[in-house]
This record gives C-alpha cells, structure tokens and sequence, in this order.
C-alpha cells in the first residue's frame, strides 16, 4: 500500500467535520510549558544532495571490511532477488493487514512462512514472527510459564552458554512479572552444559533454555536436556539457529518428546547486518499449547464456495479480544523481514540451505585449523562446533582486535568481558561467504600481529 | 427466550449452580451465557486439585466472538472438570444444563450457597442487564 499524504483540502475537510479551524486546537489541552517549542539537538535540514554525500561519506569510513565477527548476527549469502521482490510495492510493508481477511496475498505469504518454520524446526506450529531473537526468548518463557500447568514454580532455568545479551533482554523484560531467571554454569574444558550437573538444582522450575548451537558456537546435549526437563515436569524451550537446522536434528526431534517450544533469531535467513537491525524473531511450538501463543497466527480455510482462502486464527489469545488476559501485548509482526526470508528459503530450497549450513561449518573448521596452527593461539573448547568458535590468545583480546582492524579484518568478539572466567578469549565466526584467500588472509595478519606484540 | 431450570441456582456472572448434596456442586454456564457468546470453540478448564475462592476466575471460554472467564460462584476445591468438552465444547450451546457441566467442586462453605439467586432472580436479573 501507498504512503498518500493529506492535501490541505483533505485536512480543511476534516476540520470542518470536526468543528474546528486550526490542527493546533486538537492539542488545546496540553498545558502550554509542556509543549516542545523547538527540538534541540536536531541539525537544520539538508538538501536531498547535501544528505546523500554526508551519507555516502559515512559510510565510506566503515570500509568494506573482511568480517569473522558472528555472536548472534551473521553475514550470510542473500540472492540478489530476495531484495528485489521483497521490496516491491505489493510486499512492502512491516505489518499484517488491519483488514486482513481483504489481503489475501499477505496472509498467504505469512502462512507459507510458517509453514517453512515450522518445517524447519519440526514443530507443529509457527506464529507470524516476533521482533528479533532475544524478545522472542522472552516470549518464550512467558508462554512457557503460562502452559506449564505441571508446576506453579515462575522460575526458569538459563545456561550462561546463552547469548549475554538474550540473558539481559529476558531479565528486563520478565524481572518484573515475578519471574526468577535462575543461570545454570557450563563445564570449563566443553563450553557446555553438564547434564549431571542439573541435579543439583533444588525445588521447581517452569523450563529449561536450551540453546543450540550455544553462544560459544557448541552442541549441547540437546537430547539429554530434553528429557531432563521433561522428567522434571518441565518444559524445554530451544534457542536455535535456524540456518543450523539445515543439518542439526531439529528441536521437535529432541529427546523422546521434543522441545516444546522453539525460537530463535531470523536474520541469517535473508536479512542483512544493517548497524543491529531490523531483524525478526521466530516462534514455534507443539499444538498442545497454541493457545499460549503470542502474536498473530495465519491458518488456511475454504471460503462460503468452497475456495481456498487465509484468515487469522486463534485470536481470542490476542489483546484486541482479550484485553488484559491476552497472551502477548505483541499484536503485529516484522513482516517485511518475514517476506524476505520467506523469499530467501523458498529460493534456496532445502538443498541450498544444506549447502550453506555445510560450508558455514567446513570454513569456520578451516579457520579454527589455521589459526591453532600459530604458536599463540590455542582452540579453548575441544569439541564439535557449527560455524562459531573459542580460541585463547597469549595475550588480551582488545589490542589484537583494534590491529586487525586496521588490516581491514574484523576479528570476531571479545568473551572476557561477559565471561571474566575465559580471559583473552575470543569467538570467531566463518561463514559461507569467505573464501579461501579469506581464511589465509586473516590467519596470516592474526600471526603477524601476535608476533609484534610477543617481542 | 432463554431456558433457566427452577431445580437450579444461578449467580450474577451467569453460571448455573446445581447442588448435588451437601458438599458439592456442579457448575457450568447458562442458556442466556451461552447464547450471547455464540459458538463455542474451546474451553480451558481448571486443573482437578485447584483450591478456588468463590468469584476467582477458574476457567475460560472461548467462543468465536470472545475468550469470557468463568467464575467459581463458591469456594472450594475443584474434584472434577468435564474432559469430554476438549473435543467436544459444542455442548455448551447444545445442551448448557446437561453434557454442557465445566467441573465439580467440594464446597468449603455452605454459608455462600444463600448468595446465590433462584431462577426467578437470575431471569430479573439478566433481562434487567439486556436492557
């Protein structure tokens, strides 16, 4: 849809329908010494010409530089079309419908999404996507807590193998629903999660988190956690990468049950790294509990003759039915980055997923190998990984990082700061996108700088 | 009009009361309820165990139009819930009184029962709130 500005003859005939002269009086009752004369700290403004200079100056101080930085976004392959028909005037927009029974092709394509996620992750339902990843988690848990009819307990069980900044979004959004987010360590030597461990834990909990691949890029026990949670009157809540499920066993596969809920980050699915966002989050769940549902849910139906026809489902769960009861104040979605992911996988198809997750592993398994090769460096956690790892240096990790980048290369991310207990540790990511000469290029600068700062 | 049995007592947020002895009651929604809600989709009963106090919120009805909670009109503790509406929450519109019942509960006070209205009160009272 359009964006059509009012004419002034359009915002005359409004005022006079209303009975006033002048916009201004619509804001008659705010005391005057509220009101914002200026807005301070605003720039003039600029010309078309001026603003695209500025812009295109700025953007060269970024550079184009050779990225090995992942932690939760990461710089994947996007086919050229994905942005090309994902942009065009029938798709361009963030929202579902507000008459959504008169956008037949929206819906449609939401519920494609869905059912692509849903495939994906093998669980029986999706919603129409969330904000981004970490919100999604936290919706997560406020379902889970709600379905749990197992346990009273609003306690849930976090690992410190979870993204830190997933941990904090989740604190700040459910600290003050009397909610206790109680972190649960890993083990030194794996960078994962011990099961036997778990034992420990005294009294209730609602669930258990279980991410996959884990921030530090390992495979939990995904399996063993499952039933854990599930022998626990738990429910099992997977944080995953929904490019990994290409070749990991699918959360609706864990254990003898499955995961209950599954979520996750969608913008390795077609969305650029854009300076942190917009991004989308995605929400899967058994059919067992779609009532706890947040957000919008598009399900295909047959109209009065019989033709096939969207609609949006399950509604009373939503706020404009609900009200204060509702599942989630969530009431839209992130529909321009759900289009674009929804071209991006149709495009790639499940072998073209496969291909990508696989070299995502094979080139970050290359990297890991080149760079344990330098004297300096030794691989922090010895097991399996997707396309994420943990080297230690001799050294701290920040001057390392700044070197780099003044070769062009960004090293990866810093640990020590959020895990004091892994010091000069960093996590780097190698994705499908690197070529050989890449891997080559960044081992040898890592050498070089490592050896200047030894001497 | 709606059909509101005499043998039953009824209570201002419109669920119908039948007292089976002493100490227990079943209780589900009325004729009137029922019909303003539409069809019936879903219903989420309590858990078998649950200790309600009376005009806690101890269940929900969702129908095409709305998601309305029940409320427990007496205290108690809920001894049996009716697992046949999870297929089948039709029975609410098709027979409200009978296959229709939400659960049973053990009353912790009788004292309540005489809050409760007579079916004469609870027609008064419904064609009052219509109008």
């Amino acid at each position: 849809m359009p964006f059509i500005p009012h004419t002034q003859a359009d915002i005359d005939s409004m005022l006079t329908a209303i009975g006033i002269s002048d916009i201004e009086q619509l804001f008659d009752d705010i005391p005057n010494e509220l009101r914002l004369k200026a807005l301070e700290h605003v720039p003039p403004r600029m010309s078309e010409k001026d603003i695209s200079q500025l812009l295109r100056r700025r953007a060269q101080q970024d550079g184009q530089p050779l990225g090995f930085l992942g932690a939760g976004a990461y710089e994947h392959h996007i086919p050229a079309a994905v942005w090309e028909i994902a942009t065009r005037g029938e798709y361009y927009s963030a929202y579902t419908p507000y008459q959504a029974e008169a956008s037949q092709g929206t819906l449609q394509l939401i519920y494609e999404y869905q059912s692509m996620m849903a495939g994906l992750t093998h669980m029986d339902v999706s919603n129409a996507s969330l904000y981004e990843g970490a919100s999604a988690l936290a919706e997560a848990i406020l379902m889970a807590i709600r379905a749990n009819r197992k346990c009273q307990s609003k306690r849930i069980l976090i690992p410190r193998t979870l993204h830190p900044a997933y941990r904090k979004v989740c604190q700040t959004i459910v600290k003050n629903q009397g909610i206790e987010l109680h972190e649960i360590d890993y083990q030194r030597d794996t960078g994962t999660i011990d099961v036997a461990s778990l034992q420990d834990i005294d009294g209730e909990f609602a669930a258990l988190v279980i991410p996959q691949p884990n921030f530090f890029g390992a495979y939990e026990d995904v399996d063993a956690l499952t039933d854990w949670a599930h022998q626990h009157n738990a429910l099992a809540i997977a944080v995953v990468n929904p490019l990994s499920l290409a070749i990991l066993s699918p959360p609706g596969a864990w254990g003898s049950q499955g995961a209950d809920i599954a979520c996750g980050e969608g913008q390795p699915l077609g969305i650029p790294l854009a300076s942190g966002g917009p991004y989308f989050g995605f929400l899967c769940a058994k059919k067992s509990i779609v009532r706890q549902m947040p957000g919008r849910i598009v399900a295909r139906t047959v109209d009065s003759d019989g033709k096939p026809g969207y609609t949006l489902t399950l509604q009373a769960r939503e706020q404009h039915i609900r009200r204060s009861k509702a599942t989630s104040n969530i009431c839209t979605n992130q529909g321009l980055m759900v289009t674009a992911a929804t071209i991006h996988l149709s495009l790639l198809g499940p072998n073209g997923l496969t291909q990508a997750a696989s070299l995502c592993h094979h080139n970050s398994s290359q990297l890991k190998q080149k760079l344990c090769a330098i004297p300096q460096v030794t691989s922090r956690f010895g097991n399996a990984f997707f396309h994420e790892f943990v080297i230690t240096l001799d050294q701290p990790v920040d001057q390392v990082l700044n070197e780099l980048g003044e070769y062009g290369i960004i090293g990866g991310y810093n640990l020590s700061k959020d895990y004091p207990e892994l010091p000069n540790s960093l996590l780097v990511c190698a994705t499908e996108t690197k070529t050989n000469q890449d891997l080559d290029s960044y081992a040898e600068k890592m050498a070089s700088v490592l050896n200047r700062k030894s001497l | 009009m709606s059909n509101t049995p005499a043998t039953l007592k009824y209570s201002r947020t419109h669920e119908w009361i039948d007292i089976i002895d002493e100490n227990t009651a079943r209780i589900g929604i009325t004729d009137h309820a029922q019909d303003l809600l539409g069809d019936i989709v879903f219903v989420e009963a309590p858990d078998v165990g649950t200790t309600v106090a009376a005009k806690d919120a101890c269940a929900v009805v969702e129908s095409v139009k709305a998601a309305s909670d029940i409320y427990s009109p007496l205290s108690g503790e809920i001894i049996e819930i009716n697992d046949a509406l999870e297929e089948t929450p039709e029975h609410i519109n098709q027979d409200a009184y009978g296959k229709g019942w939400i659960f049973c509960i053990r009353l912790n006070d009788t004292s309540e029962l005489d809050s409760l209205l007579d079916a004469d009160a609870y027609d008064e009272f419904a064609n009052a709130e219509d109008h």
